[in-house]
């Protein structure tokens, strides 16, 4: 039954449409040298839908939805405005304590559960990875795109509650965008590392949340980083999140420093831990749904 | 002719044994490196099996090739490979054509999502664009049969009605090429056929299919090839009639027979050990076991204590592992020695299904002293293929019941517009 509708149409059209018909060459993996990014930006439309899916769900489950968006962050700012702030009167750069947090928070809890949710994403995954095909770097993308939503409601508040502070936003506001995009490909290029480890062991998804908590305390959140010794200053700066931070209360206050030569070796180490962890995680991706 | 559109040559896939299941902990990682920093270094030893091995085959367009063999042949692996989702470890293959798999019911489906959502979220999963959904949505839910609880979130669904809708959603991929693996052995049997006839559809329109079933009556009506697959390799390939037959009537599917030559490695303790446990269909030699076939199971086993009160319990599961039935011997007292009981499973009782015999020996009627799971295992097929039927009939059995058809009485309007319609 089947030959008969498939001999005489195919002669015609197959060469004529040989230019648009995927060849797909499946072999055994070759080591490092295979980064298939071209293929992450076919499958875009995906990584949408997982996006799509990771907000949906998030608000679907919790009764009052936003609303904890923005809560989270001020409770936060609240606790820190007393007991850093008001009690132990650390410094904060001439700023007023909300904004001096709420503006360290808002990039913070973005990188934090952008890093916890890349870390899990590929064995939460696995039903999907086990089942179907598509280049597996969507996800931890998908993973570091969807707090991107909270991170605008959450921004939102915050240029609100640096007006109502009386703070005047002036042009540098503009480059929020550049310390963004940072503090996404640092989730990025160590969520690709923790992500592929996850896979391996899953005593890394229980390490996360200590790291995280240490690499808070390693980064200018509830303290300003003029606090650190200036010889101490380079290393400090090697570590981007205390860029991304110094450049969230520089760019929303335009008090401060500018952060200059430390964003050099912030940028320089993102780029290396992400380029790692592009190759570290396409090389166990051949591999990951055999782990899993 | 048409063209090769899958070529693979020698394919092969290595595991690690228990490489799946120990998915190792940091610690493992750290105390065996504690405890030999050196093995570190050195090639690890390691126990490994080839769940695939030298396949080499070639599909052409249009082709609907069944892949037969029984669990741990190597179908899925192969499957798996083809579709990408994991390398192999030899061997090479070649792909021309849009691909899409089918290795589940409902791939990503999310149960807070609703069943509008989850048409995107699965159809976009499974590898069709946001517009091809948008143009084929209505299609989809009316395939479903769900429009009424389109917008609920799909764990509130009876388990028909999700299968439904997911198995909707993979009927409406155009692929060029699809993989499908043993998934239309899930829902009730109206849907089974409309999916096969959906399947049907698909080939019909020349498109290449690729799956697993252990469904023999489909593979024979569907397949235009059959390849058999047995503990990695291709034992047979060529005519869906020819290869089914051949893999039936060898026990490739089944484990008729376990026999214990030696008492150390049998099943047993200090009170009994087995020595065989046989299925023994009573046709001709050769045949395969069908509906209608009946069979004897025989256990043989030692008793070691005199005089003791012993009887036989066996449990007939089938692969859903659901329990068909479960029948008992005689109880007696044995004396010390060989004994064997015997029971006949009549013709025309089982459905066409895999099943497997787990077995007990029981003492004073009370107390079990030997538990012996799936000791032998075997397949009921089809007999004759009657009408156009081509699924499973549903239920655990089968039995032949005992119909009486009877005209009450004869309509006179019914029979002249029946008149009216012929002429």
């Amino acid at each position: 039954m089947v030959t008969l509708t498939a001999g005489p149409t195919n002669e015609t059209s197959l060469p004529e449409i040989a230019a648009s018909v995927p060849r797909i060459r499946i072999e055994p993996p070759r080591g490092w040298l295979e980064l298939r990014l071209h293929e992450v930006w076919q499958y875009r439309e995906l990584l949408y839908f997982f996006v799509w899916r990771d907000v949906k769900v998030r608000y679907k489950q919790t009764v009052i939805g936003v609303l904890w968006v923005v809560l989270q962050p001020l409770m936060t700012m609240g606790v820190f405005t007393i007991f850093f702030g008001r009690l132990a009167k650390l410094p904060s750069d001439g700023l007023p304590y909300p904004v001096f947090y709420f503006a360290a928070l808002v990039p913070w809890a973005y990188f934090a559960t952008s890093l916890a949710n890349c870390t899990n994403v590929v064995v939460a995954n696995q039903h999907v990875i086990t089942k179907v095909y598509f280049p597996r770097l969507v996800l931890p993308l998908a993973a570091v795109c969807s707090g991107l939503l909270d991170f605008m409601i959450g921004l939102a508040v915050m240029i609100t509650l640096a007006l109502v502070f009386g703070i005047h936003v002036t042009a540098t506001v503009m480059l929020l965008p550049f310390f963004l995009i940072l503090a996404l490909l640092t989730a990025l290029g160590v969520g690709l590392w923790t992500s592929a480890l996850n896979a391996l062991y899953r005593d890394v998804a229980s390490i996360i949340p200590f790291i995280i908590q240490f690499w808070m305390l390693a980064s200018p959140v509830a303290y300003a980083s003029s606090l650190v010794p200036v010889r101490w200053r380079w290393l400090y700066g090697l570590n981007p999140m205390a860029g991304v931070i110094d450049g969230f209360r520089w760019a929303l206050t335009g008090h401060g420093q500018p952060p200059g030569a430390q964003m050099l070796g912030s940028t320089s180490m993102v780029a290396v831990v992400l380029v790692g962890g592009l190759f570290f995680f396409q090389r166990i991706e051949s591999t990951v749904a055999d782990r899993v | 002719m048409s063209t090769a559109v899958i070529r693979a040559e020698g394919l092969g896939k290595r595991y690690r044994r228990g490489m799946a299941e120990t998915r190792g902990t940091l610690r493992d990682a750290l105390t065996n490196f504690a405890r030999a920093p050196l093995a570190a270094l050195r090639r690890p030893k390691q126990e490994v099996f080839w769940a695939l091995k030298d396949v080499s085959l070639e599909v052409r367009e249009g082709d609907v090739l069944g892949l037969i063999g029984r669990n741990g042949a190597g179908k899925t692996t192969l499957l798996k490979i083809l579709s990408r989702i994991t390398r192999p470890t030899t061997g090479w293959a070649e792909i021309r054509g849009r691909v899409r798999s089918l290795l589940e019911v409902g791939t990503g489906f999310h149960g807070e999502l609703s069943g509008r959502e989850n048409t995107y979220l699965s159809g976009s999963i499974l590898g069709m664009s946001k517009r091809e959904i948008d143009r084929k949505f209505d299609e989809i839910v009316a395939f479903a049969e769900i429009d009424k609880f389109i917008d609920t979130p799909v764990k509130h669904y009876s388990s028909g009605m999700y299968v439904r809708l997911a198995f909707a959603v993979a009927a409406h991929l155009e692929p060029e090429i699809l993989f499908v693996d043993e998934v239309l052995a899930v829902g009730d049997a109206a849907f089974q056929k409309k999916c096969l006839g959906k399947m049907g559809d698909v080939s019909r329109q020349g498109r290449t299919i690729v799956f697993v079933s252990h469904n023999m009556t489909a593979l024979q009506r569907l397949c235009t090839r059959v390849v058999w697959l047995n503990g990695g390799k291709v034992t047979d390939a060529g005519d869906p009639r020819k290869v089914v037959n051949r893999y039936l009537q060898t026990n490739a599917v089944a484990n008729l027979e376990s026999v214990w030559e030696d008492n150390l490695g049998a099943p047993g303790n200090e009170r009994v050990r087995l020595r065989s446990v046989r299925v023994l269909p009573q046709s001709d030699p050769g045949e395969p076991i069908t509906v209608h076939t009946p069979l004897r199971i025989e256990f043989t086993y030692f008793n070691y204590v005199p005089d003791t009160m012993l009887n036989v319990s066996m449990i007939l599961n089938n692969l859903e592992e659901v329990c068909v039935f479960a029948s008992a011997s005689d109880f007696a007292h044995r004396p010390a020695g060989l004994i064997r009981h015997t029971v006949e499973i009549p013709g025309n009782f089982l459905n066409a299904d895999s099943y497997y015999i787990n077995m007990l020996i029981v003492k004073d009627a009370s107390t079990g002293i030997l538990f012996q799971n799936s000791v032998v295992a075997f397949e009921v097929i089809e007999g004759e293929v009657v009408g156009n039927w081509y699924g499973r009939l549903p239920g655990a059995v089968r039995p032949q019941l005992k119909w009486v058809s009877q005209v009450i009485e004869t309509s006179d309007l019914a029979a002249s517009t029946a008149g009216d319609q012929t002429t």
